[in-house]
């Protein structure tokens, strides 16, 4: 399969963007780099189908996102409670992530629907616009604004982080009690 | 049956103090620092694989389909 050079470098540039991303789909590495490893084997079997001058990474993104997707409605008829099982799996291989300072932030993200957690790391982690989140999940850019926005406010309550916390509700409380009081 | 009136009666009057103790709290708007502090730990966790590079696997595989008409 013939490949210009410029297009080989942009194919093995977007390989390590491709492994977080895997990664943070499926929630273990082996499965994602398997992941990975199909997604290249389909892309360059049909990379005569990649515009030139398009952005090669978002490209890769949506076939990655599309297998991952019948790949998971296979497992979803195959395993009950898919969400649950996913948490599981991270609860019981920690070790497979390298830093342990990352797993109470994995196991929160996998507890996000998965629209949501795609959403969520295509915009806030791999840097893609709305527009181009939007493209790679075949939907509306307000539908992944508001996917984006429900990942947070989720992922906040899950790490029990709220504006609340931060700004010292216990004085506003305390302020609030005394002024009643007099 | 009995005991749920009392349960009930207790929940709305909890609600009702929380209500008055946290006057400024918007529980649908994250803050902004709130918001900064998710993302970079989002990136964090993200990057942390990127900085992996590319693993051998898929050099080699990518060379391997690439260089078969090379090899011709």
């Amino acid at each position: 399969m013939p490949m210009d050079e410029s297009v080989r470098k942009a194919v093995l540039a977007a390989v390590p963007s491709l492994r977080a991303f895997a990664i943070s789909l499926c929630g273990n590495v082996d499965r994602a780099d398997d992941l990975v490893q199909e997604t290249l084997l389909r892309a360059i079997a049909n990379i005569d189908s990649f515009q030139p001058g398009t952005n090669m990474s978002a490209w890769l993104f949506t076939i990655l996102r599309n297998h991952f997707r019948s790949e998971y409605r296979k497992r979803r008829r195959e395993v009950e409670d898919t969400e649950g099982h996913h948490a599981e799996s991270l609860k019981s291989q920690p070790e497979q992530y390298g830093h342990v300072e990352f797993r109470e932030f994995r196991e929160a993200l996998a507890q996000l629907p998965s629209d949501q957690r795609e959403a969520l790391i295509l915009v806030g982690a791999s840097g893609f616009s709305y527009e181009e989140a939007a493209g790679i999940c075949g939907c509306a850019v307000g539908t992944i604004k508001s996917r984006v926005n429900r990942a947070r406010t989720r992922l906040a309550e899950l790490l029990h982080v709220n504006s609340a916390e931060d700004f010292g509700p216990d004085e506003t409380t305390r302020a609030v009690l005394a002024r009643g009081g007099e | 049956m009995n005991e749920r009136k009392p349960v009930g009666q207790q929940t709305q009057m909890e609600t009702a103090a929380t209500r008055s103790k946290k006057p400024t709290v918007k529980p649908a708007k994250l803050g902004r620092d709130v918001q900064a502090r998710l993302g970079q730990q989002l990136r964090a966790m993200y990057d942390d694989v990127v900085n992996q590079g590319v693993p051998d696997r898929f050099s080699e595989l990518i060379n391997r389909l690439d260089g078969k008409k090379d090899g011709e």
